[in-house]
Formats: C-alpha cells, structure tokens, sequence
C-alpha cells in the first residue's frame, strides 16, 4: 500500500459545542482499516492513494490505487462532478455515487480535508444497494465497520420478508376459507333471502321426503327500466322491498329464494292447492305495483309469475318442477306480464294444453 | 401463546414423525388437521395442551420434547430461514452467544407481538458462559438448550450445555465452550440463497 503509515484525520471544528482549539487526530492504518473499511484517500487531481479493504473486493482482479477516481465511479450527487473540488463544495460533503460499469448498485459518501494537506478522504457505505452488494462482491460481515449496521438491515430485510411470507400465506388461506364460506352460504346477501343452492336444497329434500308443496316462480317486470332510469342503488333499494314483500306474504315453514338478478322463487310446504296459490301470487303482484318511495321519486314495478305444484308433477325431479314453473311463468309474461299463471297438470304430457292464466 | 410456537410445535412434529401423528394429536386437542397459523395468537391453554398431547404420543418427557423442537427449528431444512437469521448474530459461536442479549428485540423487530423471555449472558471466561432465561414462561429454557446446541454445531464449535431448572428461580443455561473450531460447521452466506434453496452442507 503506498502512502504513510499514519494519516492524519480532520476533526470537525466549528462554533456549536466544539472548541476550535482541538488538536488533529492521528490514526495508524489498522485502525482506519477498522473504522472505516470502505475508505478512500485521493489526491488533488482525483487519484486513489489507498482505500479500505472492503473496498478492494469491489475490483479483486484489479489494484485500484493510482487509478483516476472519477474514471472508476461516476458521481451521481454532485452530478457528473469530475474534479475534487466539485466535490468538497457540496453541502456538508455528502455525495452519491456509482461504479461506472455497475449503474444499478448506489453508493453514499462522505468527503472531508484532510488535515493540512491536500488530499481528501471519502468514507462510502452501500446505502439501499446493500442487499445486491453482499451477493455481488461476496461480502462477510467483516467486511462492515463494528458500527455499520448493515448486518442488522440484512438481518431485518430477512426477517421481515419471512414474517410478510407467513402473513401471505395466512391472507391466502383465509380468502380460500372466504369464498368457500361464500359458496356453502344459504343466504342472499343483498336482499337477506335464501340464494339459489339453499332454494335447490330445500327443494331436493322436500322431494326425498315426499312432502307435498307449491312452487311460484317471480319475475320482476318492469325492473330493468328501474335500474337505467334511476341506477344500481334504485335497483338494489327495490329487490330489499321486494324481498319485504315476500318474506311477509310467507309463512315461517315457507322459503323464499332470490335466484337471479330479478328472480324469485317461493316454496309453500304442504300447500299445493292452486285456488290458495293463484291468490297469494295475485296479492304478491298487487303489493309489488304500489309505488316504492326513492327519494324524491316513486319507483314502479310489477311482477309476472309461474305457478306449480309437486302434485302436479308428481315423479318429477326438482329441475323439471323448475322448469314447469319457468314455462308458466313465460305464459304470463307473453300474456301481458303483472299476472300470474298456473301450469297445467302433468305437464310434460300435455305440453299443448291451455294455460289458465288469471289477471290480477 | 404466539402462533410461531405452535406452528413450530406442529411442523416439528408433520417434519420428523410424519402427518398421521399430527393428525391424532390435532384430533386430542380437537382443533382442524390444518393447524396452526403463525401470524395469529392463540390461547395457553391450547398451547398446553398441544404441548401434553405431543409428549404423550411420542412417549418423550416434555424438556426433552421442547429441547428437540429447538435442535429441529436451527438444523432441519424445512427451517432455514431461522437459522439464518440466527447466523446474523455473529461470526462465531461465543460472538454468537454474545448477541444473545439482543435477540429478543432482534425478533420484536420481525415479529413485534412475539415476546421471547429476556436473555442475559454472564461470564465468558475459559469458555464459561451462564444464560439466565427470564420471564413467566421457563419451558422456553428446554427450547433455547436445543437452539444452542444445534447453533454449536453449526458454527462447528464443541460446547457442553447444562439446564439448571429449579421451580423456584430462574432457569439458568451453563455453557462450556471447549473448543470453537471443533469442525468445520455449516457454511453461511450474507447474501440470501436465491430461490430459497438452502445452502448445501459443509
């Protein structure tokens, strides 16, 4: 290593809390080594007189003593400074820099005089480019000043990506858990009904168990020019009156399902006599036709509605009691629509029979 | 208990005794054969129990059960990651031991609701060390003997452990440190090994 043995150190002088009057510090060249592993000592005109021995590892096939400092790191902050002097002007000596053929990894640095003399000395440490630099210049933690904490922000930089994997993992699961808790769910949300799977559950028991029921399939009528007209929040505010509507003209036994975005289907258990059924569904359709208060507007819908039984399709599965109920409802809405309509009995053998459809 | 100590528990045992135990302990101490998360809390009780049900299946006194899951948290490789960051605490195993005062709040740093019992570290003279493991919970004493003895082997030291638990004082932990460069021990890396593989074994 060229240079003296002993350099001498420029202790801060200036007017809050430190005399003047303090001598310079000496330091041997092992105990620089120690305090600052990453030093350099350049010489006026920009020329490396020695460095830290961490420092070396940056170039380990080459000795970088001698070498045109500005040649070998590009300046960052001071931007493209080029002599020693731009250097020592910045305020309070603070410089950002980079090696010229490595631009991704960013040094800081810290550029003091050194005392009577010439030369400058410049303390760099790897800043937020640390983890990349441990990797690339196979650094140890000897290579870090005792003080450095770089090892505590490798340290950190571990733990807290394993604690954020675990918590990753946690939130991953717990969303699996979410939607599997959503798709066991009987309930529809919005409007508090029962959904489509607890409708289709219901249905298939009331089946197994030959329980006798009526099935009356809803479809709104007019909702749709609810929804353009007054928007999503009108729509939303009329399925919750809707579902009010149902939910009272139900008994406690009976299920009411919202199964489509305008959809409904009711299950009356142990009630499959069509007289009673017709005049449920036609007080349903009475009730949906008073006016819905929204703001200062009224909302108008009405509803169109299929009516089946399990007597009338006494072997049938669910879906085709489903399907029953779909086609009567069709017949009303093709009748008119805001009425309601009775499928004819066995319907799979009759399928040109007349619909019975009532007005309301 | 922190769910990291019951997970630690549950992987100890899914690790080294296979899955169908753990899924008749699970079904002891009747929680769900998934487990145990990490980044909730659980209560003692449950941890209690987890704890009595382990030692009873695997016919192993508790201390030797904990001691265990501390050898298997730093040396299997399901648990890199811990001995990693266990490896940051120095270059050698006494530099090691040293740090030990730290680690509680090295882990608050990771973990900020993970309390560990307070270390602190006496002697040090002729490779004798005394580590005295506060706090309410004394079991983490078992655990942190078997931590300390698969860290000795990792650094490649030869040291004698010793546990001193008496009901009525804190547990002490007696280190001898015979000779820090027994072996060679497992190598260690500042930089992070890519794609989690762990390191291979010197």
């Amino acid at each position: 290593m060229s240079g003296p043995d002993y350099i001498a150190v420029p202790v801060m002088t200036g007017p809050v809390g430190c005399p003047a009057a303090l001598p310079p510090v000496s330091l041997d060249a092992t105990s620089l080594q120690r305090l600052m592993p990453m030093h350099l000592v350049l010489s006026q005109d920009g020329r490396i007189l020695r460095l830290g021995r961490s420092l070396r590892k940056l170039r380990p096939d080459r000795d970088l003593e001698g070498e045109d400092f500005f040649e070998v790191f590009e300046l960052r902050r001071p931007r493209g400074a080029r002599s020693v002097s731009e250097l020592l002007a910045v305020e309070g000596g603070r410089l950002s820099l980079n090696l010229r053929d490595q631009a991704h990894g960013c040094f800081k640095g810290v550029v003091v005089p050194m005392f009577e003399s010439d030369e400058v000395l410049l303390n760099l440490s790897f800043g937020f480019s640390l983890v990349d630099a441990v990797r690339s210049f196979d650094l140890t933690a000897a290579d870090f000043a005792g003080t450095d904490l770089a090892i505590e922000m490798l340290y950190l930089v571990e733990a807290k990506s394993a604690a954020l994997q675990e918590s990753k993992k946690l939130n991953q699961r717990l969303q699996g858990a979410m939607i599997a808790a959503e798709e066991q769910a009987f309930t529809d949300t919005l409007t508090g009904l029962k959904n489509r799977r607890a409708m289709d559950h219901v249905l298939t028991r009331l089946g197994a168990d030959g329980i006798p029921f009526g099935l009356l399939h809803l479809d709104l009528d007019y909702f749709k020019q609810v929804n353009d007209t007054h928007g999503h929040a009108a729509g939303d505010e009329v399925l919750q009156a809707v579902a009010k509507i149902l939910v009272h003209e139900t008994r406690e036994r009976d299920i009411a399902a919202r199964v489509g975005g305008d959809e409904f289907i009711l299950i009356f258990q142990k009630l499959a006599d069509v007289t009673i059924l017709s005049d449920i569904a036609d007080r349903i359709i009475r009730r949906l036709e008073d006016p819905i208060p929204y703001g200062d507007s009224r909302l108008r819908i009405s509803g169109s509605i299929g009516i089946t039984t399990s007597t009338q399709n006494p072997a049938a599965d669910p879906e085709s009691i489903l399907e029953t109920a779909d086609l009567a409802l069709y017949a009303s809405k093709r009748a008119g629509r805001s009425r309601a309509t009775v499928a004819p009995v066995r319907y799979h053998e009759t399928r040109s029979a007349a619909y019975r459809t009532a007005e309301p | 208990m922190h769910g990291l100590v019951n997970r630690s528990i549950q992987c100890f045992v899914q690790d080294n005794y296979g899955q169908p135990v753990w899924v008749e302990i699970a079904r002891q101490i009747e929680i769900e054969v998934s487990g145990f998360e990490s980044m909730l809390t659980y209560e003692d009780s449950l941890s209690n129990a987890l704890i009595e049900a382990t030692s009873g299946l695997l016919d192993k006194p508790e201390d030797m059960l904990l001691e265990d899951v501390g050898t298997y948290l730093v040396s299997h490789p399901n648990t890199e990651a811990i001995r990693r960051l266990l490896r940051f605490g120095g270059q050698t195993f006494s530099e090691f031991l040293l740090s030990l005062d730290d680690l509680p709040d090295r882990v608050r740093l990771a973990v900020p609701d993970l309390l560990l019992p307070n270390l602190e570290l006496l002697g040090g003279e002729d490779g004798q060390f005394e580590l005295r493991v506060g706090g309410p919970e004394p079991r983490y004493a078992c655990v942190l003997v078997g931590i300390l003895r698969a860290m000795a082997d990792d650094f490649g030291a030869l040291a004698f452990l010793e546990l001193e638990n008496t009901s009525d004082k804190v547990p002490i932990i007696r280190i001898s440190l015979l000779d820090s460069a027994f072996s060679e021990g497992r190598s260690f890396s500042l930089a992070r090994p890519t794609a989690n593989a762990p390191e291979p074994q010197s």
